[in-house]
C-alpha cells in the first residue's frame, strides 16, 4: 500500500530578523502515522509545528496540511487539526466541562463535555479546575481539547515533558488509540525512548535543518552496521523497568 | 461539514468570560461591594449628619420669626461671632456654606431674607435653599390666614428642585464601578489569557480575533449591567433614589452604563498592550482610574474645585459620563438631551480606540 503524505512541507525557511530559526526544511507526515520531530532545544522544531498548525508566518517555502496550503486556506486547515501547544493554559475559573463547552464552540461542533472527557478518562475531574489537574490529567485534557472538532491531525509539543513513568506509559496508550482511530499524529519529545516506542517514524531537526528521517528500528540498524557499540553492554531490562516493577504499572492520580 | 457559525463562537467566549468574571473576587467586590459600602456610608451621612454651617450677618434681625424658625432647624447651624470680613473670607473658601441677613422691612412683605451662596460648597448650599424652600413655604402658609405674606426670600439662584445626596452618589458610584470594571477588568484578562497562552491556543481554532474581542465585550457589559441594575434598584428602593421617569429612566441609564463601559474598555486594552506583566497591571490602571475617580465629579460636584483643576475635570471621560448620568437619572433628562455629554464621549472613543489598536498585543 503506498503511504499518503497528509502534510508537506518543502524548503520551508522562517527567519526571525537576522536569526534563521528554520534553514529550508523538506519531509512529509503520512496519514495515520505517528511522527516523531526530535532534536535540542533551539532546533526548530517548536517554530515548525506553529508554521505548520497556521499559528505562525513562515518566510518563504511551502506546507500543504490535507489538501490546503497554509497561505490561502489557514482557516480550513484550522477545522481540520487539532493543537496542544506546549505549557498553554486554560481560561481561568472555568472548570473542565465549561472549558470543553468553550471549545465545542470555538470549534462550532455540538458535543457533550461527558463525551470529550470519557475519551480521556476525566469523567469523574468534569467539575475540576485545570489547574488542580495532576501533570498527566492536565496532559490528557489538553488532548481532549484537540479531539473536539474529529480532528485528522493532531500536534502535540512535548506532552509528557514531566510526567512521571506511569503517567508517561498512560498517555503513550491514549496516543496510540487516538492513531489507531485514524488519526495521524505529529509529536515532539526530548525521550528517546518515548520516540522509539510510539512514533513510527521520526525526523531530527539540528540547527534549523532535517539531519535525518526514517524508522526509529531503521535508524538503529543503520547506526549499528556501521560498526557502533555502546560502551555498556546492554542489559535486557533498564531502570525505568526496575521503576514500573516496583511501584506497579497503574497510573495513579496525584 | 457545517458552515462555520462565529455567533456561536463568540457567544461561547461571552458565556466563558462571564462565568470567569462572576467567580473572580475582585471584579465583584470592585464592581458591586465598594460602589454599595460606598452608598449606605456616604448616603447616611449625606441623610443625618450633615449639617449646613450658615453665618448671620452683623446687621440680620434676630429677632423676628424667620430667624427663629432657621434657628429651631437642626441641620442649619448658625454662626454669628464672626466678622464681616471673617465671614466673607469662610464663604469664599467653603468653611461656611452661606452668610444670611434678614432684614424687616417697613413695607409689605415684613421680613427680607438676603442669601449668599458659595461655589466653593455647592452641595451644602443646595440643602439649604432646598430647607429654605420648605422653611418658606410653611411660613408663607402660616401668612395665608392673614392677607399677606410674612416674608419673602431674596437670592441669586433658587432651585425648587428637592437635593437629595443619593441623586448625586449613585451616578457617581456607577460610574466608578463601570471605570473599575472597564479597566482593571479587561486589561487583567486579556493580558493573562495572553500571556498564559490562552489566546494563541483560539487561534489553533477557526475562531476570529473579532469574536474573542466581543465575546469578552459581551460578558463584560452583561455583568456591569447587572451590576448596575442591582446598584439602582439598592438606591432606588433603600435610600429614595430618584428616578424620574421610572423604567424608562432605568434604560437610559443603562444604556449610557454601556456607552461609559465600552470607552473604559479601551483603556483597559491599551493596558493590556503595554504591560509586561501582571504586576504592572494595577499602577498602569491606577494612573488612568485615579484621577478620574477623584476629579469626575464622583463624590463631590466639580465646580466645587479650584477653577485650573476643573479644568482638567473637564477633559476626562467619566466627568461627562457622570453629567449624563445625573441629568438623566434626576433631571429626567433623554439621551437627545445630552447630546452635548456623548459628543465628548464619542470623542474619547475614537481616541482611546486609535490608541488601543495601535497598543494591543495579541502575542
Amino acid at each position: 500500500m503506498v503511504k499518503q503524505p497528509i502534510i508537506t512541507v518543502k524548503n520551508l525557511v522562517k527567519n526571525y530578523g537576522d536569526f534563521a530559526a528554520v534553514k529550508g526544511i523538506s519531509f512529509d507526515v503520512y496519514d495515520g502515522e505517528i511522527f516523531g520531530l526530535l532534536g535540542p532545544n533551539g532546533a526548530g522544531k517548536t517554530t515548525t509545528l506553529e508554521i505548520i498548525e497556521t499559528l505562525r508566518d513562515k518566510t518563504s517555502g511551502e506546507v500543504i496540511v490535507d489538501g490546503f496550503s497554509v497561505d490561502h486556506d489557514a482557516d480550513k486547515i484550522k477545522q481540520r487539526i487539532g493543537v496542544q501547544l506546549q505549557s498553554a493554559g486554560y481560561y481561568p475559573n472555568l472548570n473542565l466541562s465549561e472549558l470543553i463547552a468553550l471549545f465545542c464552540g470555538l470549534y462550532g461542533i455540538d458535543k457533550t463535555p461527558m463525551e470529550m472527557l470519557s475519551k480521556v478518562a476525566l469523567t469523574d475531574k468534569a467539575k475540576a479546575k485545570y489547574k488542580d489537574l495532576s501533570g498527566g490529567q492536565k496532559q490528557r485534557f489538553s488532548i481532549a481539547t484537540t479531539l473536539i472538532n474529529n480532528p485528522k491531525i493532531i500536534f502535540l509539543d512535548e506532552p509528557t515533558t514531566g510526567l512521571d513513568p506511569q503517567a508517561r506509559r498512560n498517555l503513550w496508550d491514549l496516543i496510540r488509540e487516538i492513531r489507531d482511530a485514524g488519526t495521524t499524529v505529529v509529536i515532539t519529545t526530548h525521550y528517546m525512548d518515548e520516540a522509539e516506542e510510539l512514533c513510527d517514524r521520526v525526523a531530527f531537526v539540528d540547527g534549523g535543518h532535517i539531519v535525518g528521517i526514517d524508522t526509529p528500528n531503521h535508524f538503529i540498524d543503520e547506526l549499528v552496521a556501521s560498526g557502533f557499540e555502546r560502551k555498556k553492554q546492554v542489559k535486557l531490562a533498564n531502570l525505568e523497568d526496575v521503576f514500573i516493577n516496583l511501584t506497579g504499572k497503574e497510573w495513579r492520580e496525584g | 461539514m457545517n458552515k462555520y457559525s462565529n455567533t456561536k463562537a463568540t457567544l461561547a467566549i461571552a458565556v466563558a468570560s462571564f462565568r470567569s468574571i462572576i467567580r473572580s473576587p475582585s471584579a465583584v467586590v470592585f464592581s458591586l461591594a465598594f460602589p454599595l459600602i460606598f452608598i449606605v456610608v456616604f448616603a447616611n451621612i449625606g441623610g443625618s449628619a450633615v449639617t449646613v454651617d450658615v453665618g448671620v450677618a452683623k446687621t440680620c434681625d434676630t429677632t423676628g420669626p424667620v430667624y427663629q424658625v432657621l434657628k429651631d432647624i437642626k441641620v442649619v447651624h448658625l454662626i454669628t461671632n464672626l466678622s464681616a470680613d471673617e465671614m466673607a473670607k469662610s464663604l469664599s473658601k467653603g468653611n461656611i456654606d452661606a452668610i444670611i441677613n434678614i432684614q424687616k422691612n417697613s413695607s409689605k412683605p415684613p421680613y427680607t431674607l438676603n442669601i449668599q451662596y458659595t461655589d466653593a460648597s455647592q452641595q451644602k448650599g443646595g440643602i439649604l435653599k432646598s430647607l429654605l424652600n420648605s422653611v418658606f413655604y410653611q411660613l408663607n402658609s402660616r401668612g395665608n390666614t392673614s392677607p399677606q405674606p410674612v416674608a419673602e426670600m431674596k437670592a441669586t439662584t433658587v432651585s425648587g428642585r428637592k437635593y437629595k445626596y443619593i441623586d448625586f452618589l449613585l451616578p457617581g458610584m456607577l460610574g466608578f464601578s463601570l471605570l473599575s470594571s472597564g479597566v482593571f477588568g479587561t486589561a487583567f484578562v486579556f493580558l493573562g489569557l495572553r500571556l498564559t497562552l490562552v489566546i494563541k491556543r483560539f487561534f489553533a481554532t477557526p475562531v476570529k480575533r473579532a469574536s474573542i474581542i466581543l465575546g469578552e465585550a459581551l460578558a463584560r457589559l452583561v455583568f456591569s449591567w447587572i451590576g448596575a441594575l442591582f446598584i439602582i434598584l439598592v438606591g432606588h428602593y433603600f435610600f429614595g433614589f430618584t428616578l424620574v421617569h421610572g423604567v424608562v429612566t432605568v434604560i437610559n441609564m443603562l444604556i449610557l452604563s454601556a456607552i461609559g463601559l465600552i470607552i473604559f474598555m479601551g483603556f483597559g486594552f491599551i493596558i493590556s498592550g503595554i504591560a509586561k506583566s501582571e504586576s504592572t497591571v494595577p499602577p498602569l490602571s491606577n494612573i488612568i482610574t485615579m484621577p478620574q475617580f477623584l476629579l469626575s465629579g464622583t463624590f463631590f460636584a466639580t465646580t466645587a474645585f479650584p477653577s485650573w483643576l476643573q479644568v482638567l475635570s473637564n477633559i476626562l471621560p467619566l466627568t461627562y459620563l457622570n453629567k449624563a448620568m445625573r441629568d438623566v437619572a434626576f433631571e429626567g433628562a433623554g439621551l437627545g438631551d445630552v447630546t452635548h455629554d456623548l459628543l465628548i464621549l464619542g470623542i474619547w472613543f475614537i481616541v482611546i480606540y486609535a490608541v488601543a489598536v495601535k497598543t494591543f498585543k495579541w502575542e
